[in-house]
């Protein structure tokens, strides 16, 4: 227990002393966000139309940006070699080390997704579905992309070989999250495709830090 | 006791080494020795189960060290970077590693000042030099009760009196019974009476190889 907490709490200074490791993902999403009304046209109903898509592959594209530093800087100085030489080590710890991903970069972005809708003008009740989306989907992201991060990281520059990886298994979490946003636009159940994306969350959490502790081992070989 | 059974490994498809075998009782220093690319930090890998040798195996306490229960909570080991992070100062570095490791993390600040941190408790370790770096990561010499160390180049880029304080450690650590491993090229700070060299001496590459 001793072990996560010390785990999260390091990684929570580490994001204190370099900001610019979560701003960026941040700054990016927005700024995807806020291009697109320029270059869309600013109609509102062609906005609110295209919206669900547009801010979740902003989403996945910032998470993206933000997994090439999850195991960077502990790969060059030797910590992950600690790591994985620690009596503790096992899923759970890889579990906090993600965690704390999480709540650093994905939790950021759900509080800037509000102002995100309003630039592109989604319907208070698809808001709803949208922030929704986001709640249970956005774990499965990080977890996903821990395996690819953790598979690349002895790469150097490995920065397209990991989008190659990671985003087509974040497609199927692309059209449930949209697809939900779509039926709550409509006034219809969307129950169902944050159920999808719920369960997809929790098998990513239960199984992807061992992939994660897997790959590690082998990129530190 | 560790012993490793007949290690093989070969690189870029040069035999680094083959057949290698040893066992290192406790209270003993095992001092590996080779030129540049000969393969110690490989060996070394190998002994700390980080890396897979291509045949043999490394046993701790006659178990296979990949199945032994008690391996890692008994390994201290020191690799080529020192897993010190700069951002962090060197009291949050170390509070981090004891955690891992399960030291005893109340007496971090003592052993700062022991080891001539003193005041430099709350810096950034990317401000310090090389030197102050490597010695935040061997102050866990101090912290860790693990019998066995595997140190990698231990003694890079330390001054005299830290070299003094760290031969001065290892033979405390050997009289009270505990292992060493560790490859340097000023094999001075061991104890010579004991001490076992193995040297590691691949063929002569045509070219020059990489590390």
């Amino acid at each position: 227990m001793t072990v996560w907490l010390e785990t999260m709490r390091r990684e929570t200074l580490l994001v204190m002393r370099k900001k610019s490791d979560v701003l960026n993902p941040l700054v990016f999403y927005l700024l995807v966000i806020s291009l697109f009304p320029l270059g869309v046209g600013p109609a509102p109903e062609t906005l609110a139309r295209i919206a669900p898509g547009v801010i979740w592959v902003a989403v996945l594209l910032s998470v993206m940006l933000s997994l090439e530093r999850l195991f960077r800087d502990d790969y060059r100085d030797g910590s992950l070699e600690q790591l994985l030489l620690s009596p503790h080590v096992g899923a759970g710890l890889i579990l906090a080390k993600i965690l704390s991903h999480w709540l650093m970069v994905c939790v950021p972005i759900l509080i800037l997704s509000p102002l995100a809708a309003l630039l592109m003008g989604v319907s208070p009740p698809a808001l709803v579905a949208m922030m929704l989306s986001l709640l249970v989907a956005t774990p499965a992201l990080s977890m996903i992309g821990a395996v690819g991060s953790a598979l690349t990281v002895g790469v150097g520059r490995s920065g397209v070989l990991l989008s190659l990886l990671i985003l087509p298994l974040f497609i199927p979490v692309l059209i449930f999250a949209t697809a939900a946003i779509d039926a709550a636009a409509m006034s219809l159940p969307y129950l169902g495709q944050l159920a999808l994306l719920a369960a997809f969350s929790a098998a990513a959490i239960t199984l992807t830090p061992f992939a994660v502790l897997a790959a590690l081992k082998i990129s530190v070989q | 006791m560790l012993s490793a059974r007949r290690l093989s490994l070969a690189r870029q498809s040069r035999q680094l080494f083959s057949d290698v075998s040893f066992s290192l009782e406790p209270g003993r220093a095992l001092l590996l020795q080779g030129r540049n690319g000969a393969g110690k930090t490989s060996m070394l890998r190998i002994l700390a189960g980080l890396s897979q040798a291509d045949d043999g195996q490394v046993l701790w306490q006659d178990s296979p060290i990949q199945q032994s229960e008690n391996f890692h909570a008994s390994l201290l080991y020191l690799g080529h970077q020192p897993a010190v992070n700069v951002e962090l100062s060197p009291t949050e570095n170390l509070r981090y590693l004891c955690a891992l490791h399960d030291d005893n993390a109340e007496s971090i600040a003592n052993i700062l000042v022991a080891v001539g941190l003193a005041g430099y408790e709350d810096v950034p370790a990317g401000q310090l030099s090389a030197g102050q770096q490597r010695r935040i990561a061997l102050s866990r010499l101090w912290l860790s009760k693990a019998p066995l160390w595997i140190l990698d180049e231990p003694l890079t880029a330390l001054d005299v009196k830290a070299v003094a304080g760290l031969e001065k450690r290892f033979k405390q650590h050997l009289d009270a019974g505990g292992m060493l491993i560790v490859t340097t090229h000023q094999p001075a700070v061991l104890p010579e009476h004991a001490t076992t060299r193995l040297e590691l001496s691949c063929p002569e590459p045509e070219s020059e190889a990489s590390a």
